[in-house]
């Protein structure tokens, strides 16, 4: 017996499981790395060309041959004297990329990059850095309005059951019953508008369905227990005894479940831009740095892949080892 | 030589974060061939704990026997037997029954494979002939057309058939050691006192002996030859039955024995454990009951029916009458006691008069006003004025509250007190009415033990000021002295306020303590209403004759 309430209880079990605990740093960390790209601390100008096209990561060092072989193509291209006929523009075009080059012209690009650079010479770390924003992002904000439609769903058809239980079962058949890329597909085509907001919606508005199923079954568990008689006797409301009775009393299950869909929806989101129905051109995340990965790797440019699958692996594992060790600490044995 | 001699036991159990429970602080008592035992105590007295020693199923991996205890079956020693020795003897030689026959019967096989499985295993008996044997030790036990209950799941036989059922499993090998604990507690009194007999006539005509584990110790004088009380892990005292609840020695004896309200008398107060370790003496006095017929009525229920509907198929559906016109009137001040089996419908009166349940019929009127019709916003002030405490302390209270908010919330509800000040100063004046430490209030539920829990359960109805409370069972859960504790406090209460109670419970006894008038349930039927006294010493409905007939201890 102790003097502590039930979160604390969980707090303690917690800090024993070593393996838990260490995944929670870890995405404590990863949590704290997005919230400093958001406020722009880090890789604020990740847009920026710092290095040389697919420029190689340091630790390989410069890939002289392969870049001047790169140049000298890109210059014969310029040269224009195929088939014999001149560019017309030519003259202005050598005028804008003059004054392009003008601001920028000072800066030389850097033959390596810490982790290599992509295509336009962009840092891949940088870029690392800010798609772990947008995807912990998209995770943790799509796994809460899941949560938050399938708990409060839940709450209603298991606490009133009857009329209202019934119509939330035919959305949650309605829901279930389409193929889920085919459902995400037409949400996106009703929402039509590219980004990373459109990507929340379509992931929470579909991934409520199971929160929904296990919160359910919760209340109608927890309605006809004694201590919600015992509320509806001392005059509590239906309300009250619904979000303030029972919930915290199956709360466990709805954090475990919010844990267990930023891992999914962060997963999901990478295979949705990866598709193409994702965040739009102007956003990096993991899905879009695997995107282009696709047609580097013919190129032999393997370090782009490599930084974003690295980057997702470590956070999914993490975040599942400390869902599981959430679920062993949170298991209410309440005696 | 003794068929079991237990010697210095000891068992230790490890907790996890290093705390350490020494459940067994070495207990020795001998069982002699085709004798009976009886292992008395309350919650966490040890009681189990000797039980599973002795059949060698305690938890391998967190409890540990003293390295000087010994448990010597016919001259075997079991602490040092081998694993694969003791399944040997466990089911042919010594047999267990438990208190829960629901839980203990695997839900998934029928009946007869699982008493089957006993003869396979130890007398290597199959088909036709396992079959045979299935259907005379059914018989034996007293389940009629044991042909088609042969073939019944666990969920298809009543409390009494399963506990029935568990007993010819025990039985099925002839065993020379039975142990049966707690085997009646789960059931209801009239079927208590059926498997109570068919014990003792099994024990008789097979020799075997028995070690009856119970917290009764009114059932102890009806089926044992020998007492120990246990307490704490010790053995407080031993003896022969008949000497040991004539004239017991030990302090605690003493204490438990008069802590249950007994069936003749009705003192003032009912003595608490603590009265007789400390040494002083009980308090005497005698209170008396019943109704002058002058008193006015606080609720009056005329008609008052329940049926639950469940569907059966598509289009019909099975009514389920639970409570079929019940009329009755509680007087103000007073109190009035409502006995039944499960499923007589107590529960569902309670819920039907507190508005939890819709009722199907009849009307209740409390201070002459109609409480039933009206709706959920009318009712509100009389929700204050009827308050109920449940059965289950550990599921009555919200194990994510603390005891503070438990009772600050319906005082803020019903807007009593100022403010949280003010109801702060309220919670806390009325845990000392029931006896709780002040710095209960920033404590969970499960902190507490289960008297407790009950007390906070009491508090937290208090906190509206009712003028009726309902008590469905409330002391039901609980071990003697805690019981007695509360029905003096819940005495203390009527007294002090002059609240009146609608006291609901199986056990006659406790009902006929506190109760000025006694209403006897049936099927959902109510079969009889007098004065207490009076139905106690002459009941004129026939079952009324029966429960009473049952109640343990009581002379026949």
């Amino acid at each position: 017996m102790s003097e502590h309430g039930v979160w604390a209880l969980a707090w303690r079990r917690l800090r024993a499981d070593r393996l838990g605990f260490g995944s929670l740093i870890v995405v404590l960390a990863y949590v704290a790395l997005t919230l400093a790209a958001a406020s722009g601390l880090v890789a604020r100008d990740w847009q920026k060309e710092a290095g040389v096209s697919f420029a190689p990561p340091s630790f390989l060092g410069p890939d002289a041959a392969g870049s001047r072989q790169l140049l000298q193509a890109t210059e014969r291209r310029q040269q224009g004297e195929d088939y014999g006929i001149a560019d017309p523009l030519a003259s202005d075009l050598a005028a804008i990329a003059k004054e392009l080059s003008g601001g920028s012209a000072s800066e030389a690009r850097a033959s390596t990059l810490p982790l290599g650079g992509d295509k336009w010479g962009r840092d891949v770390l940088k870029k690392a850095i800010k798609g772990t924003e947008t995807s912990l992002f998209v995770g943790l904000v799509a796994a809460a309005l899941a949560a938050a439609l399938g708990t409060c769903f839940g709450a209603l058809a298991g606490f009133r059951g009857g009329r209202v239980d019934d119509f939330f079962n035919w959305l949650y058949s309605v829901f279930t019953s389409i193929p889920y890329l085919l459902l995400v597909l037409a949400i996106a085509a009703v929402v039509n508008q590219k980004g990373t907001f459109t990507v929340i919606l379509i992931l929470g508005l579909t991934g409520w369905t199971g929160i929904f199923r296990l919160v359910r079954a919760e209340y109608m568990k927890h309605k006809v227990r004694e201590y919600v008689l015992a509320a509806d006797a001392i005059g509590a409301s239906a309300f009250r005894r619904m979000f303030v009775h029972i919930l915290p009393n199956v709360s466990h299950v709805v954090l475990v479940q919010l844990s267990l869909h930023v891992v999914l929806f962060i997963k999901s989101e990478v295979i949705l831009t990866f598709l193409g129905f994702g965040v739009g051109v102007d956003t990096v995340s993991w899905g879009s740095m695997l995107a282009e990965a696709a047609s580097e790797l013919l190129l032999g440019k393997w370090w782009q892949l490599a930084a974003a699958t690295l980057a997702m692996a470590v956070l999914v594992t993490a975040f599942s080892l400390f869902t599981d060790a959430m679920r062993d600490a949170l298991d209410p044995r309440l005696k | 030589m003794n068929l079991l001699e237990v010697r210095d036991l000891a068992v230790e159990f490890r907790l996890g974060e290093g705390k350490r429970l020494q459940a067994l602080k070495g207990v020795s008592f001998d069982v002699a061939p085709g004798g009976t035992v009886a292992l008395v105590g309350e919650s966490g007295s040890g009681k189990s704990v000797t039980a599973l020693s002795i059949m060698g199923l305690l938890p391998r991996e967190n409890a540990t026997i003293g390295a000087r205890s010994r448990i010597l079956f016919r001259g075997r020693d079991l602490v040092a037997a081998k694993s694969s020795e003791m399944q040997a003897l466990r089911g042919a030689e010594m047999a267990m029954i438990f208190q829960e026959p629901m839980s203990s019967l695997n839900p998934v096989f029928s009946i007869g494979f699982q008493i089957g499985e006993v003869l396979r295993q130890h007398l290597d008996l199959t088909g036709a002939a396992a079959r045979k044997r299935t259907l005379e030790l059914l018989a034996e036990v007293g389940i009629g057309d044991a042909q088609t209950k042969l073939d019944a799941y666990p969920f298809q036989l009543s409390g009494g058939q399963q506990q029935r059922a568990m007993i010819a499993m025990a039985i099925a090998c002839e065993p020379k050691l039975l142990i049966a604990d707690e085997p009646t507690t789960a059931l209801d009194v009239t079927i208590q006192r059926q498997i109570i007999e068919l014990l003792a006539r099994l024990r008789g005509r097979h020799g075997m002996a028995m070690l009856f584990i119970t917290h009764d110790l009114a059932l102890v004088s009806e089926i044992a030859e020998h007492v120990v009380v246990m307490r704490e892990g010790e053995i407080r005292e031993q003896g022969p039955a008949a000497r040991l609840l004539r004239a017991p020695r030990d302090a605690y004896t003493r204490a438990l024995l008069a802590c249950r309200p007994p069936l003749e008398r009705r003192p003032r107060r009912l003595p608490v454990i603590d009265d007789f370790l400390a040494g002083g003496r009980p308090p005497d006095g005698e209170r008396s009951r019943g109704l002058r017929g002058d008193e006015p009525t606080i609720l009056e229920a005329r008609g008052l029916a329940k049926s639950f509907y469940f569907r059966e198929g598509l289009l019909r559906r099975r009514e389920l009458k639970a409570v079929k016109g019940a009329s009755f009137r509680i007087a103000k001040g007073r109190t009035l006691g409502v006995v039944g089996e499960s499923g007589s419908g107590k529960t569902t009166l309670a819920l039907l008069v507190m508005r939890l349940q819709p009722a199907s019929a009849g009307e209740v009127s409390f201070e002459g006003r109609e409480l039933l019709k009206v709706d959920a916003k009318a009712a509100m002030p009389y929700k204050r004025r009827i308050q109920i405490v449940f059965q289950n302390p550990y599921a009555s209270l919200n194990p994510r509250f603390t005891v503070g908010q438990l009772l600050a919330e319906p005082m803020q509800i019903h807007g009593i007190g100022a403010d949280d000040a003010e109801r702060r100063r309220m919670a806390a004046e009325l845990l000392g009415k029931v006896g709780l430490p002040d710095d209960a209030r920033g404590r969970y539920p499960h902190e507490f033990s289960g008297g407790q829990r009950q007390r906070i359960a009491i508090a937290r109805a208090l906190t509206l000021r009712p003028e009726l409370l309902i008590c469905d069972e409330a002391v039901s859960a609980l071990d003697v002295s805690v019981q007695a504790q509360l029905l003096n406090l819940l005495q203390d209460l009527q007294d002090e306020y002059g609240m009146s109670y609608l006291f609901i419970s199986h056990d006659l006894a406790v009902v006929r303590y506190m109760a000025d008038e006694v209403m006897v349930m049936k099927d959902g039927e109510v079969v009889e209403i007098a004065q207490s006294d009076e139905l106690y010493a002459h009941p004129k409905h026939v079952y009324t004759r029966l429960l009473l007939s049952s109640v343990p201890g009581r002379a026949h």
